[in-house]
């Protein structure tokens, strides 16, 4: 069982921007991806999560068994498991993150069964305690206003109480000073478990100090070029992105 | 829900239609002849028949108003329409009496449960006529008339010509004009002194036939320290063709007397709907309009208080939601004409697709008086790019004494948020929906329990109609 990406194109208007990417997430496992600003990190996120800017042109998504790109929506590729929590989350006037939440938890129910209320609260306060968020953000609309780190910590929560198969964290780290990062980063840990794959995509080696990958991917230009363990953030960190394009060259 | 084969059922509550033989029709198009049709079919007293001639005139001899609203008015051709279709004049006491063809439209659009459960009294109008009205007996047992204005105007002349067309002068505009011509149906309501009516009054409208104008008249007069709330309902079939809806309302608040107004409309995109609606508050009288506007092709309504004694206070709180293709065109009127009256308007709308919206506001306090007061807020959300929005605020404030407040708002809902909350498995439909809700939520909080869910169930049916 995995989150498969096999030989994945894509582009947004002419632009191809991923250009034939493999990878695979065993389920229990956190990988992370890294790559320079541009090469499409962001990109391979919202691609997967079904983006109406961007056009597939080749390759295919297995979550488990299923097809991503056949589910044409993306509500139903996030009913499926997959949840991402991205760079630049979204404000949405006027709708309550309590709101929001529980209508993505209903959504998840069958036909004509509701939510419990009493026990939506309860669940939501334990996790919003846990991410040390004001339990008044619970009637707060989504995002509005938030600082940097508070829309973060707002995706962490949303993905603690979809409980999703996959999850992707588009630079969940930035914006968050040291404090709110340990913070974060125990929710995320907290997430770590044999039925769900994670995939965190970061630019600094700083956050994988706290959530420990099993594999370190690098992205250059549309794709995945090298691959290894968790002292390959190291190495990145101290040689920098030109050492991973050298490296590709001498290979080549 | 039954299923019946003669019946064309759609998604939305409102859109079916069932064949009926009319007993009295006025035929096609607007003449004298017209007018004396449906006064011979209505037995109305010379002076109606006067009134309605002379309201026949005005409407032909004003101009559309298209210099400052909408051209699409130019698009309704009066020739093709029908003014008058009924099975008779008198509504029945009870359902049981209601003729079968008409009864299940309104068991369909649930109005007899909704008179068991909550209401003190209902008029069901079905076309030109009311086929049922009735009222709880305790009700009319406290000296409540709730009865159509028929009968108003036959059996409670005293009151009924005291201030019918008073409120609203028949040229007031093209549209009031032609409802006095050939109006038919609504209610005419009188609230005893004191009388505070518990349970909400409850009309509702159904258009029924293609090619037809609906033109109902409701005369309200809650008399000294009385209470009364009324709500309406309308829904129409969706047809290929254009039908009209021209309503007057005219309120009368005495002394110390409260109404609440409340509508909650759901016209099919094929109707225009122009609606005259005003309130008379006298002395320490409070009028509130709730006015919930969704569908119809193009709506033209701006419900007002006129504040006529001391300490009277005006309240219009609407929310207009305008889909593909619709033009919901709404606002407000406050005229103060009394020392420290209070005017408060909060109007929200929300454009969807090609939808459009337009607040138009006018409040004006005379030079010469003291301490009054007027908030405005008017609040837009645009749901993706193409929508459009336009305010209009009028405020004209004469005198130093006075103060004056507004606010507005624009808030957009992008594809981009919208694809935000489906990667949380909301749906489309669904997301919209949250949307429009969050935004409308405080002022949903002011309505009945049952006209919130009703509202609610509304939003969402139009939000899973727009994504198709
Ligand atoms: N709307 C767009 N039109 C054209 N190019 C875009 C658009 N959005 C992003 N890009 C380009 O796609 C590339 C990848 O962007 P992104 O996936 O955000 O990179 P990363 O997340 O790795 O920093 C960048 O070169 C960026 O400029
Ligand atoms: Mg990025």
């Amino acid at each position: 069982m995995s989150l498969k990406i096999e030989n994945l194109h894509a582009k947004i208007g002419d632009r191809e921007i991923l250009k034939g990417l493999n990878l695979e997430i065993p389920k229990g496992e956190v990988h992370a991806i890294m790559g320079k600003n541009g090469s499409g990190k962001s990109t391979l996120a919202k691609v997967m999560a079904g983006h109406p800017d961007y056009e597939v042109t080749g390759g295919q998504v297995l979550l488990d068994e299923l097809n991503l790109f056949e589910m044409e929506e993306p509500d139903q590729r996030a009913r499926a498991g997959l949840f991402v929590a991205f760079q630049y989350p979204m404000e949405i006037p006027g709708v309550t993150i309590a709101n929001f939440i529980r209508a993505a938890l209903q959504a998840r129910l069958p036909e004509g069964e509701e939510l419990d209320a009493v026990e939506y609260y309860h669940h939501l306060y334990e996790k919003m305690d846990m991410l040390k968020i004001d339990r008044k953000f619970t009637s707060r609309a989504v995002n509005e206003g938030f600082s940097g780190g508070e829309k973060k910590r707002c995706e962490v929560l949303q993905m603690a109480m979809l409980n999703p198969v996959y999850a992707v964290l588009d630079e969940t780290d930035s914006g968050l000073d040291i404090d709110a990062l340990r913070i974060v980063s125990e929710g995320v840990n907290a997430m770590r478990s044999p039925e769900r794959g994670l995939l965190v995509i970061t630019h600094y080696q700083r956050l994988l100090d706290y959530i420990v990958p099993d594999v370190v991917h690098v992205m250059v230009d549309g794709r995945i070029v090298m691959s290894g363990d968790k002292t390959l953030a190291h190495k990145l960190e101290a040689e920098g992105y030109d050492w991973v394009e050298k490296e590709i060259l001498q290979k080549a | 829900m039954e299923t019946k084969p003669d019946l064309n059922i759609d998604r939305s509550v409102g859109d079916f239609h069932y064949d009926v033989d009319y007993e009295f029709d006025a035929g096609i198009g607007l003449s004298e002849k017209t007018i004396d049709y449906i006064c011979d079919v209505k037995k109305d007293p010379d002076w109606i028949r006067e009134f309605r001639k002379e309201a026949l005139r005005k409407f032909n001899s004003m101009p559309m108003p298209t210099n400052w609203a909408s051209h699409d008015l130019d698009n309704i051709v009066f020739e093709n329409i029908r003014y008058y279709l009924s099975q008779g004049t008198q509504p029945k006491r009870s359902w049981d009496d209601v003729p079968e063809d008409v009864k299940r439209t309104f068991e369909r659009l649930g109005i007899p449960e909704q008179e068991r459960k909550f209401l003190a009294g209902v008029e069901a109008q079905f076309d030109s006529e009311a086929a049922y009205s009735n009222i709880k007996a305790a009700v009319g047992e406290q000296g409540v008339i709730f009865v159509g204005s028929t009968e108003g105007l036959h059996n409670h002349p005293e009151i009924f010509k005291k201030w019918f067309g008073k409120v609203i002068p028949t040229g007031d505009n093209k549209f009031s004009a032609l409802n006095s011509a050939v109006f038919s149906g609504g209610s005419f309501i009188y609230i005893p002194p004191g009388v505070k009516v518990k349970h909400p009054l409850q009309a509702y409208f159904r258009i029924n036939a293609e090619n037809f104008g609906q033109f109902e008249r409701t005369l309200i007069i809650a008399d000294e320290g009385s209470e009364v709330m009324y709500m309406e309902g309308c829904t129409a079939p969706k047809f290929e063709t254009s039908t009209l809806h021209s309503a007057v309302v005219e309120l009368v608040a005495l002394k110390g007397a409260k109404i609440q107004y409340i509508t909650v409309q759901n016209w099919s995109a094929n109707v225009f709907n122009l609606v005259t609606k005003r309130g008379l508050a006298h002395e320490e009288a409070e009028i509130k309009w709730i006015d919930c506007n969704i569908g119809s092709r193009l709506t033209m309504k701006y419900p007002g208080v006129i504040m006529k004694g001391r300490k009277a206070r005006g309240e219009v709180i609407s929310i207009a939601l305008a889909g593909d293709g619709q033009h919901q065109d709404t606002g407000a009127k406050m005229v103060h004409a009394a020392d420290e009256t209070t005017s408060n308007i909060v109007s929200k709308s929300i454009s969807l697709g090609s939808g459009r919206s337009t607040y138009r506001g006018l409040v004006q306090i005379g030079r010469h008086l003291k301490g009054c007061k007027n908030n405005t807020e008017c609040d837009a959300l645009l749901i993706n790019t193409e929508s459009r929005t336009d305010t209009y605020p009028a405020i004209t404030v004469r005198g130093k004494e006075n103060a004056c407040q507004h606010e507005a708002s624009v808030s957009k809902i992008s594809a981009e948020q919208i694809f935000y909350m489906q990667q949380r498995g909301i749906s489309e439909a669904a997301a919209m929906s949250l949307a429009v809700n969050g935004f409308v939520n405080d002022l949903v909080q002011q309505f009945p329990m049952e006209y919130s869910v009703e509202l609610k169930r509304l939003i969402d049916l139009e939000m899973e109609g727009s994504v198709g």
